[in-house]
């Protein structure tokens, strides 16, 4: 993710720069001149927005002064492979688009270094989530591929037994590759490198929690005992969005299955909050990576890609998120299924609903919730997809079809239900 | 528990009652033209409350009314706001219509009432008559009720008539087979997570000032006291405000049209002209047998809030979990997406098992814990069908000219609107990707648009037990959505409010 400040003269400018984008609002044009997204491979999700939070006088809530922050270009994206070298293909292939873009900001001049000037820029997410930890965009396109062509196959063949149609689909398969119509790329051997940094982490912060836990407990005690307190206390700011705003960000809404969303706030005063909130975005990040990597975030399985970042010196904390179906549905699915994880990651923000020892109540309070994070949206001027029309459950149907489908062979059970996917 | 009991007196009937016997209906969508006589004539009408009466009324009147119709009264535009954003914003407000499926074929601007957000067609009160077939029945009724002061109060937009097809709807299935039952005494711990399918839904739910499956209270306008608001109940949760919705709910209306012959037609030749196959197809599409029976088997177990007698377990005592793939009933079949009739966890998880379901752990099918907890979206349907019957005998010749447009005027009450009645519409009729699937909206009510990436949106697909689907493709639309307009059915004494000459002072 790149952030930089936006010279404020210039914002009229850089909102009809990011309009030209869209071919209408809500609907990036791929191609656009300023930044060709799909002329990249490697993206699953992208966005440029402007970090524009309506809501930074809700610190008064805590007595202090309203923060003068500067709107921010941001762009991110999801993408394969390592963000290095990503940064270093755009700089190179999109120059001039960037540089227009980049010219509304605050430090750029004609003369600037983009490689540099982005590479200055950039800020770590402190949790990401990934729907398929792996999965490329070709392997995305690949498996949409032969999930088509399989079903139009299966259309076709007369099998006596699910067996015999598995075996009759790998061949139909081999032909379409040796033809050239599908394929397949075998997943690259993880670099061992990567893998052993991976089980590290993995072993590494479960060794560390417990050499420290007689100082964690005594400090999570007393802190959980303290945030208690603050929490029967703490105000929560839940009213009514207005309506304009909501419209604004509705009419950018449904135009895919999938949808973008951003929303940011300030995070509560005090060491302890902010603590709390690092160790929340932690164990977030810890999960995501290690457990919660094959095609669900717990229970939530409609989330393509999300991630948390903190801005402005962790006095705030932005949520990026791209997800299936409306934006209604899609709260319904947090707040009914993990309404508990979406206290622990959210209760950190001034105004949250009221939650009880961090992980209760707090969402359950629905129309308080839906208020709350609808007030906190900001919108994605510009957001594309590289696979409209797939969702994060089409996705695994096709991986799944495709693991069927390298089984050599499968029970007349597993062949039956491998079908059932087509 | 705690709460006293609703006061039936101050309820409109039409949250308690279906009025079966009272078979003849109109539905009257009107324009205030005078805002003082409109007054005038809602202080006189017969509302009929929820009580019970021995023997039942032969009659019943009912007023719902828009945003809009409210503002055209005097009710002050603070008090408005107050109601939840969809009620003001109206149903075709502009970034509404992609959620509900109304593109197309179905969007606003070619319906014939309700369609443009100040457009001379959009209805102030929706205004329910319901007879019993004698005494000159809902005419009778009408002209008793209008009176001589109707005329000076208000404009009619659409007479809406209905028909009586004795329970069925008019592609030819039974209709309002599967109602949930309202916790009218609010027996049901809803703290407490669900582990198997009731069909009991928090009182709440379908009814302002009450608790709702969240345990919370549903916006509504909350009022200072004065003398305007004197006749208005307390709120439960704020005692010193009067609460404008308690006892109210909302109604969300929608007229369809149903091509029933394009219906039969299509059923047929997709069945090769075998008859029989057609039923069965057409049943898939339905989920249910034409007589109503569900095409998976009732199971032993109860279910709470579906009744005890023979027919309420034959046509109601099932769920989907014993048909997890749907070779019984397909997933995309009408009653699936409607009310998948779950709960809150797959599989009624204990202990560890429940703990390791709670982080999505342990989850072995491709569909399983897609959809969850239903009791969050359920609405209470009220509707009426209109135009003459017509078999499917009838229904795969040939239309006649002049053939007339026959379908159902869609009414259902919910207290949170876009929680039920929308998300309902959006994440489970018209949703093309629904419960795994793809490529495929409701067979029935479904709009068959392209989206992004996904031109086609008209196939069905039968699960079957050998594993490969069977698909039928090229499933014409056969509901039109023709009007529609979100209203609030106030309680009686919310109208009394709304009525009287002090609600334009406190404006």
């Amino acid at each position: 993710m790149v952030l930089a400040p936006i010279v404020p003269q210039r914002e009229a400018e850089f909102r009809l720069l990011l309009a030209s984008m869209n071919g209408a609002p809500g609907r990036v044009d791929p191609n656009n001149v300023l930044f060709p997204f799909a002329q990249f491979d490697r993206i699953h999700v992208a966005r440029f927005l402007i970090i524009d939070d309506k809501t930074t006088a809700d610190v008064s809530a805590y007595n202090l002064p309203t923060p003068n922050y500067p709107l921010y270009l941001c762009f991110l994206g999801d993408i394969d492979g390592d963000a290095d070298s990503f940064f270093d293909d755009i700089v190179k292939r999109a120059e001039k688009g960037l540089r227009t873009l980049f010219s509304c900001c605050e430090g750029f001049g004609t003369t600037t270094d983009l490689r540099r000037y982005v590479r200055e820029h950039r800020v770590e997410s402190a949790a990401n989530y990934i729907n398929w930890l792996g999965r490329t965009v070709s392997d995305v396109r690949e498996e949409a591929a032969l999930h088509d062509a399989l079903e139009s196959f299966v259309r076709e063949a007369r099998p006596s037994t699910a067996r015999d149609l598995h075996r009759s689909a790998r061949k139909f398969v081999r032909d379409e590759t040796a033809a050239g119509r599908l394929t397949l790329t075998a997943e690259p051997s993880t670099p061992l490198g990567w893998k052993l940094r991976n089980t590290a982490h993995f072993v590494g912060v479960p060794i560390a929690l417990i050499a420290l836990s007689p100082a964690l407990a005594v400090i999570g005690a007393l802190g959980i005992l303290q945030l208690r307190r603050l929490e029967k206390v703490d105000p929560e700011l839940c009213d009514r969005c207005d309506a304009e705003h909501s419209d604004d960000l509705a009419l950018i809404e449904d135009h895919d299955v999938t949808n973008q969303f951003t929303a940011m706030g300030s995070l509560k005063p005090g060491v302890l909050r902010l603590w709390t909130t690092m160790a929340a975005f932690f164990a977030i990040d810890y999960a995501a990576r290690h457990v919660f990597n094959r095609g669900g975030l717990a229970r939530v399985r409609t989330i393509h890609f999300a991630r948390w970042v903190f801005l402005d010196n962790r006095k705030r904390a932005v949520f990026f998120s791209n997800y299936d179906g409306s934006l209604e549905a899609y709260m319904d699915d947090f707040i009914n299924k993990v309404g508990f994880g979406l206290n622990i990651a959210f209760n950190g923000g001034i105004g949250y609903p009221r939650t009880r020892w961090l992980a209760l109540d707090g969402c359950s309070d629905e129309r308080k919730f839906k208020e709350y994070l609808r007030r906190h949206q900001v919108p994605t001027q510009v957001w594309y997809k590289a696979y409209p029309g797939l969702t994060a459950v089409d996705l695994e149907r096709n991986r799944r079809i495709r693991e069927g489908l390298e089984t050599e062979s499968l029970s007349e059970e597993q062949a039956t239900q491998w079908a059932a996917l087509l | 528990m705690r709460t006293a009991p609703v006061d039936y007196s101050d309820v409109q009937g039409l949250v308690r009652f279906g009025y079966r016997k009272m078979t003849q209906a109109a539905y009257v969508l009107v324009r205030v033209k005078s805002a003082s006589a409109a007054r005038a004539w809602l202080r006189n009408a017969p509302v009929t409350s929820a009580v019970t009466m021995t023997p039942p009324p032969p009659t019943a009147l009912h007023v719902a009314f828009t945003s809009a119709g409210l503002r055209a009264l005097g009710v002050g535009e603070k008090t408005i706001t107050g109601f939840s954003s969809e009620f003001v914003a109206g149903m075709t407000s502009d970034n509404r219509t992609r959620r509900l499926g109304d593109i197309g074929n179905n969007a606003p601007w070619r319906w014939e009432w309700g369609g443009a957000p100040n457009g001379d067609d959009l209805p102030h009160l929706l205004v329910m008559f319901f007879a019993e077939p004698h005494d000159g029945g809902v005419e009778a009724l009408m002209g008793r009720t209008m009176g001589s002061s109707w005329v000076e109060a208000f404009t009619i937009v659409r007479r809406l008539g209905t028909e009586n097809l004795d329970g069925v709807e008019p592609f030819g299935f039974a209709d309002g087979i599967s109602q949930p039952e309202i916790d009218w005494n609010e027996q049901r711990d809803v703290t407490a997570p669900v582990l198997d399918y009731s069909n009991v839904v928090a009182l709440g739910e379908f009814l302002l000032g009450y608790k709702n499956e969240y345990q919370k209270y549903t916006e509504r306008p909350l009022l200072d006291p004065s003398p305007a608001t004197e006749s208005l109940l307390p709120a439960q949760d704020a005692p010193q405000k009067k609460d404008l919705g308690r006892n109210g709910t909302y109604l969300v209306m929608r007229q369809l049209r149903q091509d029933v012959r394009a219906f039969w037609q299509f059923v047929m030749n997709a069945s090769g002209a075998d008859a029989a196959a057609a039923d069965r197809l057409a049943a898939a599409f339905v989920g249910r047998e034409r007589d109503g029976s569900p095409l998976v088997s009732a199971q032993s177990r109860t279910i709470p809030g579906i009744g005890t007698d023979g027919d309420s377990i034959r046509l109601n005592q099932f769920t989907f979990d014993g048909d997890p793939s749907g070779v019984a009933c397909p997933f995309g079949a009408h009653i699936r997406r409607a009310n998948p009739r779950n709960a809150d966890y797959l599989g009624h998880p204990t202990g560890l098992a429940k703990l390791l379901a709670a982080f999505g752990l342990g989850r072995a099918a491709f569909r399983d814990d897609l959809i969850s907890s239903v009791r969050f979206h359920r609405v209470l349907r009220r509707g009426r069908e209109y135009g003459p019957g017509l078999t499917p005998e009838q229904a795969v010749r040939p239309a006649p000219p002049n053939d007339p447009e026959r379908g159902l005027h869609f009414i259902c009450l919910n207290a949170n609107i876009s929680r039920q009645f929308e998300f309902l519409q959006n994440a489970w009729m018209a949703n093309s990707k629904f419960s795994g699937l793809t490529g495929e909206s409701d067979p029935l009510v479904g709009g068959r648009e392209a989206i992004p990436g996904c031109p086609v949106t008209s196939d069905f697909n039968l699960q079957t037990a050998g594993g490969v689907r069977r698909r039928v493709s090229g499933v014409p639309q056969f509901v039109t959505v023709r009007g529609g307009a979100y209203f609030f059915l106030p309680s009686l004494s919310a109208l009394r409010y709304f009525a009287s000459e002090a609600v334009v002072k406190s404006a």
